[in-house]
């Protein structure tokens, strides 16, 4: 237990912390000491000198965000000095404040205007001509408006220490200081906003959301982003049927406030023109609209007819999709139709991670524990392109725990900047890993089988706690694994399906095989079930137009195996989630596979899904909570395990309809060689 | 980019004296330093000493806006720096000043053709005390009075 020091704050004798700022332990207690240029996680900066408290026995105010509480401090926070300081430090920052609120898009939430309100005069002193300068676009996100600009220096810290970019600087000095750009006239980073969001004040806005909306005007939905495995939690603006903005200003989930251009922009893709209206049927070379009810006999009577000759079946499930729908199709597959051919595109070695630390109960790392471990070991992944959150917990570990990073990688990755060992073989780093109090190790595609199960042998050798995360990539991957939408028990992989010349049916759900591959089984009758008309759904008989992830409810497993629940933010015309999909052809097949509504589906993975009892009330009420897969052997899998290789702007076909994506000059990103998607 | 021996000896000596990971404070006398010797702090000098000291361009581009005796372009090789702060203002510091653009034939932050004098209107130099204080290059000059700026000048243009 750290020292404790007492204090008084506004006659309240309060206990701290021995080190704790002055803001914080006010805050803890309950008291306000307000603030712009503070903030929690990022340095130091005493920048904007709202936080000015008296401190008696000193003769001038103090800074309240660098004074560490001390024993026996007598502090005031709301004395008439202090507010009278505080009336002096608004009307100082609106010297040369266009004060434009009916028009900025902070208005309703700005942090200059809430101040202004509290501890403003409401007059100034200043008569002389403001400073003006005309607002300047970046990019395709982040415009700038230099009058609104209060200095708080936040956007700069952020994107340097949080983002691990250094892309915004201050120029000049004095009333001509202003925030630049790292490109002179223009932005060359990630895009990812955060200078944005973590703006006090409008200067820096957002391209897809500026001059749109006001905030009290929409409703705002905590759900999970589709794009990557991370599972940040996002909370999206949403007006009459619009998502206006994404962000994560609450701080809610296990990303904070982070998220990263897919996660704040992408997803336009849901209102792409070339979106799926209605169920299609092929007719000749084309496709011709049908009702849900006749795709849905159609789709019947077909799979009826191959399984009662005991046709051979293909189905290719999604690593999109919500743990609900994978686990009904996994039961489609073995119970409804029979068969044990269903795969999905898999994208990192579980079956042998699973194995291979099978009957531990430490074992599996939380994104939490990239952030608290002592050291983290990336082997063969660029984290911060493929993975932007955990690439950002492990910086911000860096940051606040001094963690050592360690990097064994084919080229250069931003981590290298801060690791404190590089090498072309984890054996190099043992002596120095040895020495470590803990360690996560972080693994990508390329260590599986027999690689894997070294890892984690050498992770063993090395009489230290080792935590391991084994990297997939989409924002389900894990869920997929886990309900078993995999070909166990003898069922064919994507591979096998796609070249069996005697396949009947292909019922392919949210994924893309054919963009590379091709299907042998000429006759086969092929169903589809997705947003766009993708390569695989040209070559479907029926096309089905599904919900996306933003659509639908459901919960979803990140990385590190947390599930997490989404939350529907709106309703799109003419698709149906997965799940309604399938419960639509079973009742269409007279199936009995129980109820389709996600929250009976989930109680039912929980009781039977291993490593999925999960405290319900966690996941309700939006946390996240563990799983635990690892209970006995995991028998290896036939088939490709293959990263998509995305990048920061990329993300399979959802990307490719993203114009806001598209339409930043990083990407798609150095590093992307084509989507290896299937 | 490259510098005299000296000049790098200094820089190895510089990157020594922060404690590790403090590299960011040898930015400013780097600057400086290499200012006297390249003649102006060019884009590829930001990149070089960004380099050196393993910070961002733009983080060595901020100090160059920052602070007034950094500068992007050549200055003269007489560099004429009067203060017309609130000392120097009291005692003749702007009077001063109007003489020395007139005697030069130019303005703040400007240079003579021939690129033997440059002259900046200063804040503060820390010399109140005998005010009106001119500096040119290293060199403090006290009491200044417009005859004696002349003779000043004058001494240097013989110089050469
Ligand atoms: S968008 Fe992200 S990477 Fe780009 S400047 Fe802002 S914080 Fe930095
Ligand atoms: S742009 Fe916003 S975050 Fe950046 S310094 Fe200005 S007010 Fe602060
Ligand atoms: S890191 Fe992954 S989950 Fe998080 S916002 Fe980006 S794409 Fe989405
Ligand atoms: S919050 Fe303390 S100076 Fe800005
Ligand atoms: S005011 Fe001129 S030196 Fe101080």
């Amino acid at each position: 237990m750290a020292e404790l020091v007492k204090l008084t704050i506004d006659g309240r004798t309060i206990e701290s912390e021995k080190g704790t700022l002055l803001i914080e332990a006010a805050r803890q207690n309950g008291i306000e000491i307000p603030a712009f240029c503070y903030y929690e996680g990022l340095t130091l900066q005493a920048a904007c000198r709202m936080c000015l408290v008296e401190v008696e026995k000193t003769p001038k105010l103090q800074v309240g965000c660098t004074l560490p509480v001390a024993e026996g401090m007598v502090v005031h926070t709301d004395s008439p000095v202090v507010r009278q300081s505080r009336k002096g430090m608004v009307e100082f920052l609106l010297t040369n404040h266009p004060l434009d609120c009916p028009v900025c898009d902070k208005g309703g939430e700005c942090e200059l205007q809430d101040m202004a309100f509290r501890y403003g005069v409401g007059e100034s002193r200043f008569l002389e001509r403001k400073v003006h300068t005309d607002e300047k676009q970046w990019s395709p996100v982040v415009f700038f408006d230099a009058p609104r600009c209060i200095l708080c220096y936040r956007c700069v810290r952020i994107c340097d220490e949080g983002i691990g970019v250094k892309a915004l600087g201050v120029a000049n000095r004095g009333v001509v200081a202003e925030i630049v750009p790292n490109h002179h006239d223009h932005l060359e980073c990630d895009e990812c906003g955060a200078c944005i969001d973590i703006c006090p004040v409008g200067a820096l806005t957002s391209g897809i959301y500026r001059y749109q909306t006001r905030p009290w005007e929409m409703e705002h939905v905590g759900t999970i982003c589709t794009h990557c495995s991370d599972g940040c939690r996002t909370t999206l603006g949403v007006r009459n049927g619009k998502i206006m903005r994404g962000n994560n200003r609450d701080r809610s989930g296990i990303n904070g406030e982070f998220l990263c251009v897919k996660g704040r922009y992408g997803f336009d893709f849901i209102e792409h023109p070339e979106r799926l209206q209605s169920p299609m049927m092929r007719v000749g070379d084309s496709f011709e609209p049908i009702s849900w009810a006749a795709a849905a006999e159609e789709i019947s009577r077909r799979f009826k007819a191959v399984k009662e000759r005991g046709g051979k079946f293909g189905i290719i499930g999604s690593n999109h999709t919500t743990n609900e729908e994978n686990y009904f199709l996994a039961k489609f597959a073995r119970q409804g139709l029979g068969t044990n051919n269903i795969d999905h595109h898999r994208t990192g070695d579980l079956a042998t991670f699973f194995d291979a630390l099978s009957g531990r109960n430490d074992a599996l790392a939380t994104t939490a524990d990239l952030y608290s471990a002592s050291a983290v070991l990336i082997v063969g992944n660029d984290l911060s392109q493929q993975h932007p959150f955990l690439a950002y917990q492990a910086r911000a570990n860096v940051r606040h725990h001094q963690a050592h990073i360690y990097t064994v990688t084919s080229g250069p990755v931003r981590e290298d900047n801060y690791s404190v060992g590089s090498a072309a073989n984890v054996e190099d780093l043992r002596d120095k890993l040895k020495s470590e109090k803990d360690l996560v190790i972080v693994f990508g595609d390329s260590v599986q089988g027999d690689a894997l199960r070294k890892l984690v042998a050498f992770g063993d050798s090395l009489g230290i706690p080792v935590k391991y995360v084994c990297l997939v990539d989409y924002s389900n991957s894990r869920g997929a694994f886990d309900m078993g939408v995999v070909p166990r028990d003898g069922g064919m992989s994507i591979d096998q399906m796609l070249a069996a010349p005697d396949l009947d049916v292909l019922w392919v759900v949210g994924a893309n095989p054919l963009k590379r591959g091709s299907l042998s089984a000429e006759n086969a009758f092929v169903v589809v079930q997705d947003l766009f008309l993708t390569e695989t759904a040209r070559r479907a008989d029926i096309v089905l137009p599904a919900a996306s992830a933003y659509e639908k409810s459901g919960t979803v497993t990140n990385v590190c195996g947390e599930v997490q629940k989404l939350k529907q933010a709106l309703k799109v015309m003419g698709a149906k989630t997965d799940l309604e999909i399938f419960g639509l052809i079973a009742k269409e097949m007279k199936l009995n596979l129980g109820i389709w509504l996600p929250d009976k589906v989930f109680e039912e993975i929980r009781k039977n899904v291993r490593g999925y009892n999960v405290p319900l009330p966690v996941v309700a009420t939006g946390g996240a909570a563990p799983t635990l897969p690892l209970n006995g052997h995991v028998a290896a899998l036939p088939g490709v395990i293959q990263s998509a290789g995305d990048t920061l702007f990329t993300s399979g076909s959802l990307s490719k309809y993203s114009k806001i994506l598209n339409a930043v000059m990083e990407a798609p990103g150095g590093l992307y060689e084509g989507s290896k998607e299937r | 980019m490259t510098f005299s021996p000296a000049l790098e000896e200094r820089f190895a000596a510089l990157l020594q004296k922060y404690p590790e990971g403090k590299t960011r404070s040898a930015v400013i006398p780097m600057l400086i330093y290499a200012q006297d010797e390249v003649g102006a702090i060019t884009p590829e000098l930001i990149e070089e000493v960004a380099k050196r000291c393993g910070v961002a361009p733009l983080q060595v581009d901020e100090v160059v806006g920052y602070y007034s005796m950094l500068h992007r372009k050549p200055l003269g090789k007489y560099h004429v720096q009067v203060c017309t702060n609130i000392s120097c203002m009291l005692v003749g510091g702007e009077e001063l000043y109007e003489h020395a653009k007139k005697k030069l034939g130019i303005g703040h932050k400007e240079v003579t053709a021939d690129g033997q004098f440059s002259l900046e209107e200063v804040e503060c130099m820390g010399a109140c005390s005998w005010a009106p204080a001119v500096e040119i290059n290293y060199d403090f000059h006290h009491f200044v009075t417009p005859e004696q700026l002349d003779k000043l000048i004058d001494g240097l243009k013989k110089a050469h």
